[in-house]
């Protein structure tokens, strides 16, 4: 309950300030947020298995935002960004295609 | 939400560890508000990415063409041009239809004012119309009855001949069809009695008419020879207006013409 009302809370926050990206934020935002998206549901996942603990969920929070970006600016720098982008983006989804499923099949036994 | 613990005889899940009851039941404790750090940490990161969600959804929705990248803007030109010339293509088909629609009603504007202006000549042509212009009023006064039909039939001939347009004799209007005899006491023009004087309107040249009227040898020298008189006006305005009911030919047929 505590996340979801967490997740509720920031989205009201951000629709009542209606925040601006600032300009250096701009390329890596998206990336992080999906992968916020799969540590969230790595998280989901590792409780359902009974492994869940709370500090390899904030470092893997955090450091999947960080990555992320960190991406984003090497591929950016390279030349590569949109590509390396995309990819990120893919290998991403694919983790949270692969969590939501473990997820289900503890959940709905299907 | 199923809290209750598995009753022992029903069939449940598959194995004691992987049963749905189960693990609803550890989802649920795991979100169940404890003061714990864990659900803190989990609390202040799920609000952060609820708010970065929202951020990055309307930065998304708000972006201009300046974020995007070259090839991208390289498809949205490619798209405009593509729209720019399908709809030139669109502007150039509705200006020629718009350009023959024009045509069109101008054709037909054209044919109706010709249609109403030959109307018109023809109204008064058959004396279904009233006419005004310039022209001339001729009073013919007979004291011995000596004017008769032949003379009056000279007379009209003459103004014809001279350019008469519109003629009127006494309240009969002078047509293609109208026939001169004389009558008991004047003159039948078309069945109908005039009485002298004969007051002849016509509308035409005024110079010409009246040049007609009065040549040697012409009207004027005929009526004064048998007796009568007669009395000249030029008048800017004349009016002739007596009408004729037109009757539809009995025998004769308009053979119809090929329409241009």
């Amino acid at each position: 309950m505590i996340p979801a009302i967490g997740l509720s809370l920031g989205i009201i926050i951000g629709l009542l300030l209606q925040p601006a990206v600032p300009v250096w934020l701009q390329p890596y935002l998206p990336i992080a947020v999906i992968a916020a998206l799969d540590a969230v549901f790595g998280a989901v996942r590792a409780i359902l298995d009974g492994i869940f603990d709370d500090k390899v969920f904030v470092v893997s929070f955090l450091s999947n935002v960080v990555v992320a970006a960190l991406i984003v600016f090497l591929g950016d720098k390279l030349g590569v960004g949109s590509q390396l982008s995309t990819g990120v983006v893919v290998v991403l989804g694919v983790r949270i295609f692969s969590n939501v499923a473990a997820i289900r099949r503890h959940l709905f036994d299907a | 939400m199923t809290q209750l613990p598995p009753e022992p005889g029903e069939p449940t899940g598959p194995g004691p560890v992987d049963s749905p009851q189960r693990a609803w039941r550890r989802l649920l404790r795991a979100g169940s508000p404890r003061a714990t750090r864990a659900n803190v940490f989990a609390m202040v990161l799920a609000g952060a990415l609820g708010f970065a969600i929202i951020a990055q959804v309307r930065q998304t929705s708000l972006e201009g063409l300046d974020t995007l990248r070259e090839d991208e803007l390289v498809r949205i030109f490619a798209g405009v041009d593509q729209d720019g010339d399908r709809l030139a293509e669109e502007i150039r088909g509705l200006q020629s239809s718009l350009d023959l629609l024009e045509s069109q009603s101008t054709n037909e504007a054209e044919a109706q004012r010709a249609a109403r202006e030959r109307v018109a000549a023809l109204g008064i042509l058959a004396g279904t119309v009233k006419a005004t212009g310039p022209g001339i009023v001729l009073t013919i006064s007979d004291p011995d009855r000596k004017v008769d039909a032949p003379i009056i039939l000279d007379t009209m001939q003459e103004l014809r001949a001279a350019g008469a347009e519109a003629i009127q004799i006494g309240d009969v209007r002078v047509a293609a069809d109208t026939w001169f005899s004389d009558g008991e006491d004047g003159l039948s023009v078309s069945g109908v009695l005039v009485r002298p004087p004969y007051v002849i309107r016509a509308i035409g040249d005024e110079n010409t008419l009246a040049g007609a009227m009065e040549i040697p040898g012409g009207v004027t020298a005929t009526v004064r020879r048998v007796g009568g008189d007669t009395d000249l006006q030029i008048r800017d305005e004349v009016d002739v207006d007596a009408l004729l009911t037109p009757t539809p030919p009995q025998y004769a047929q308009p053979v119809p013409t090929a329409t241009p």
